[in-house]
């Protein structure tokens, strides 16, 4: 439906109002990005200015020893965030599904338990894993993906949930029913239609486990892990300027991924999925 | 909205009917029976409409038929072969549902061919009879569109299409007319009487709608509280219904108190035949139906007009007796009785349906 077609709602703010409020709460965001991009590039010891000495330095081979920590870093981040979406994948996407088809019931304690992450602070959480932990690092050495799994608990929330609106927007139930009512088993049913159907939430959801992995700091701190963070953290002692320069990086690269799930979800509204609803249906029959 | 080619041939989507049969189908949930010991025989190729009002277990029938639903106790037999223990992708159905089930990411297209591709048929084949179904419900043209880019009417002729191209046994409709608007609800629901003729295929559809039922269907099934009140076809459902249920439930109908003795019943001052068998002797109400019933300008019931309205074809006027009983009258459009106008009711003398009262 077109904004100019529907009424307007009494307290919506004119275009001028609304152009403002953006452009002011833009700059509040963008300048401590434009900061942290100027300090990024700036020369040692100077408060203006720009260089790419900084950069250059990440290449010398003297300097290398100060980065090999952060280096170490980002591969446990992109291998615990495979993981997490592996994870992810095999036990909340298939739960998700056989709740929504088959036992509708438990649907409820799933969003329940998904979400809880958000309530509990992640220093408890974290503090909660240290026993947990010393165990399983005792039994098989320190494995940085094992740290998947403490994380993929507080990326649920984020990997439910466009999982879930996907689904609300899907009638599962009947194109469950249509598929096998014209021959195909439970497999070809989730694999030829309910998966394509929930492509975008399945989409989103992976891409925000990725940026809730490359984010996490506290969880690694705590069971005292190598990650993105933590090294990012570490080699800020060291070189402040290049730390900034990975922050910014980390950034624009969860914009694309954020970029990204918006054009997915552009795709599937231009293929909009028409769902039936009372409301379309016509007045009862004259007896 | 393409209307179909009535040229167009069934070719190879004709089948042999099966027969259907289910026989003492129980069906509880959580203590309350959506069916309690239903009995039903479908005859091969024969068109049944399950009608009743919601919660009478209609639906669950037509799922418990189609292996969607399991049932408590009873026997399902399609082709004379029991297929309670068989899974629904292997009950040879096809089934259209109340909404709209095409899959979104497919063509209509692709929807049709789907049933054909879990049967493992070659990929021209496939591509050949699903134009085939689709140029049967007069959608051929429209083949490569999304279920978002048709018509609430198209996507239920593809659904149509799709549930027909594999040549099911049995045809089961789930309302599927009820989410459309009146006139394309009408147009598709004859197109699917002559697509179930053509093709000589068992059908079974579930609607809420009498008038729907009694257009399309060989024989129509009263459900009530999980059992079938009355069986047979329209005419005998309209012109002798077999209890109260029925004959207030298919049609309009008046009813008036009367005194029943020895088959005749007296309905203010009239005499009238009583349908079927009659009651014992005493006070009964009469169904009469709307057309049954005469406004005149002689000698007959004092009456009061309270509305009128135009329906078409027809005319039906409200009118008001002494008593307050009010009193549904049918008529031609151009009688146009006045509201308050003071006119004299007459009973056309058709037999009646009549139930003890109290």
């Amino acid at each position: 439906m077109s904004r100019r077609g529907s009424a307007r709602v009494g307290a919506a703010p004119g275009r001028a109002t609304a152009t403002v409020v953006l452009v002011i709460a833009g700059l509040a965001f963008l300048y401590p990005l434009y900061a942290l991009a100027a300090f990024a590039f700036q020369p040692v010891g100077q408060h203006s200015g720009f260089t790419l000495q900084h950069l250059k330095a990440l290449t010398d081979p003297v300097r290398a020893y100060q980065y090999d920590q952060l280096w170490e870093g980002i591969q446990n981040s992109l291998v615990i965030a495979l993981v997490t979406v592996l994870l992810m994948l095999v036990f909340l996407l298939p739960a998700m599904i056989l709740a929504e088809l088959r036992y509708r019931r438990v649907r409820q304690a799933i969003e329940f338990v998904c979400l809880l992450p958000i309530s509990i602070p992640t220093v408890v959480l974290a503090v909660g894993f240290i026993p947990v932990y010393q165990v399983m690092w005792q039994a098989t050495g320190s494995v940085a993906w094992i740290l998947a799994f403490a994380i993929g608990i507080i990326s649920l929330p984020y990997a439910f949930r466009p999982i879930q609106s996907n689904m609300a927007g899907v009638d599962m139930v009947t194109l469950q029913e249509a598929a096998r009512s014209l021959g195909a088993g439970w497999f070809q049913t989730v694999w030829s239609v309910i998966l394509p159907n929930l492509r975008r939430g399945i989409l989103s959801s992976a891409l925000l486990t990725v940026s809730v992995v490359l984010g996490e700091y506290t969880i690694a701190s705590f069971l005292q892990q190598n990650t993105f963070q933590t090294g990012l953290a570490l080699l800020e002692h060291a070189d402040p300027y290049v730390a900034s320069t990975f922050a910014l990086a980390a950034l624009l690269f969860v914009f694309i991924i954020l970029v990204l799930i918006g054009a997915a979800g552009t795709i599937r509204r231009n293929r909009k999925v028409s769902t039936w609803s009372p409301s379309t249906a016509t007045l009862p029959p004259v007896r | 909205m393409v209307a179909i080619d009535s040229n167009a041939s069934a070719g190879s989507l004709t089948v042999t009917g099966t027969s259907v049969e289910l026989v003492d189908v129980v069906k509880t949930y959580s203590g309350h029976a959506a069916l309690s010991g239903l009995d039903l025989k479908v005859e091969p190729g024969e068109f049944v409409a399950l009608l009743g009002p919601s919660g009478c277990g209609k639906t669950t029938a037509l799922r418990a038929l189609s292996g969607l639903e399991g049932i408590d106790s009873g026997s399902i037999r399609i082709g004379g072969v029991d297929v309670v223990d068989v899974p629904v992708n292997r009950r040879d159905i096809g089934m259209v549902f109340q909404s709209y089930s095409l899959f979104p990411h497919m063509t209509a297209q692709q929807n049709v061919e789907f049933g054909l591709r879990m049967r493992k048929v070659p990929a021209q084949q496939r591509r050949a009879r699903a134009s085939e179904a689709l140029e049967l419900v007069g959608l051929g043209h429209l083949s490569g569109r999304y279920a978002h880019e048709l018509s609430g009417g198209q996507q239920q002729r593809v659904a149509l299409a799709r549930a027909l191209v594999t040549r099911p046994r049995v045809l089961l409709l789930d309302e599927p007319l009820s989410a459309l608007d009146a006139k394309v609800r009408v147009q598709l629901r004859e197109e699917i009487r002559r697509l179930q003729q053509e093709l000589g295929i068992t059908t079974i559809f579930v609607t809420h709608d009498q008038e729907e039922a009694l257009a399309v269907a060989d024989r129509v099934a009263v459900m009530n509280a999980g059992d079938i009140e009355q069986i047979g076809t329209p005419e005998e459902l309209y012109l002798a219904p077999r209890t109260p249920f029925v004959a207030d439930f298919v049609g309009l109908s008046n009813k008036l108190g009367g005194t029943l003795v020895g088959g005749v019943v007296t309905v203010y001052g009239q005499p009238l035949n009583v349908l079927g068998e009659a009651p014992e002797d005493g006070p009964v109400t009469a169904y009469v139906r709307p057309e049954d019933v005469i406004i005149t300008t002689d000698a007959g019931l004092p009456a009061t007009v309270v509305s009128t309205s135009f329906l078409g074809s027809l005319r039906r006027t409200f009118v008001r007796l002494a008593d307050d009983t009010v009193v549904a009258v049918q008529h031609d459009v151009s009688d146009r009785p006045e509201p308050g106008q003071q006119v004299a009711l007459r009973f056309k003398g058709r037999p009646v349906a009549v139930t003890r009262q109290g």
